[in-house]
């Protein structure tokens, strides 16, 4: 699924990041918990999360995601979006819950990592 | 020839927990070493990182980068592990309640540096701090 379709779907704005290329996504992950989502082997996936802090754009970056959505209406704080840029992270803001912006992307095809 | 890298780290402070295995990710890049090697050796960085940030009150963390892995030493001062067999088990958590609210302190830090790298030595003395030694040969 392409980000420019996430964008759509979930009605989501970025912050960070531009859809320069567009990226292909294969699977979704949802969590709120760092320590989980730094256990995946997946790559190019996208991270759905209601935790926006600074930990969130490292546990990304050490863990080869490019793609973060937002969820819940949280907002990326400046130091968030100046790290995020730093990387080439794309960050994503949905008001929708992550249940159901997960509803959402499952349904439009978006698989599960697990 | 090795190439020697050298970070500090506060204890409590977050912000900056993550500095060391960014820069290793880049130089690891600028080397051309596999994608899955460097995912696997920055998590494992990072993960010590975040415990140094959570338990200690200072450290640091050196890195040997060689032809064909990288030796990590991420050493601390700070309380100590009590019980290293316990603390590798996953879920065994000491973690603050502040920590846990960051996304981490569920009890998969350690666990996680083994399933990611080749050779762990951990060395913790109460009271005094924990030395955490890993190897990562690059695939």
């Amino acid at each position: 699924m392409k980000v420019s379709e996430i964008i759509d779907y979930t009605e989501a704005r970025l912050v960070s990041g531009d859809l320069k290329t567009n990226r292909d996504i294969g699977n979704a992950f949802s969590s709120d918990l760092m320590s989980d989502v730094l256990t995946l082997d997946d790559e190019n996936i996208l991270l759905i999360t209601g935790l926006a802090n600074l930990q969130l754009v490292r546990t990304a970056e050490m863990a080869d995601i490019h793609v973060v959505l937002l969820a819940r209406g949280k907002q990326a704080s400046p130091d968030m979006i100046e790290l995020a840029n730093e990387n080439g992270l794309i960050i994503l803001e949905t008001p929708f819950s992550i249940y159901k912006v997960s509803g959402i992307l499952y349904e439009k095809g978006l698989k599960a990592v697990y | 020839m090795a190439l020697e890298l050298e970070f500090k780290i506060t204890g409590g402070d977050f912000s900056n927990a993550g500095k060391a295995s960014s820069q290793i990710k880049k130089v690891l890049k600028q080397l051309n070493i596999d994608a899955k090697s460097i995912k696997r050796i920055v998590v494992a960085v990072y993960e010590a990182e975040v415990n140094v940030a959570a338990h200690a009150w200072e450290g640091e963390v050196k890195a040997t980068v060689g032809e064909n892995d990288i030796q990590i030493v991420v050493s601390d001062r700070g309380p100590g592990i009590e019980n290293i067999e316990r603390a590798m088990q996953p879920g065994f958590s000491t973690a603050s309640k502040e920590v846990r609210e960051m996304g981490f302190g569920a009890g998969m830090g350690l666990s996680n540096i083994q399933k990611n790298t080749d050779e762990l030595n951990i060395e913790s003395h109460a009271g005094e701090g924990t030395i955490v030694t890993f190897r990562c040969f690059y695939s």
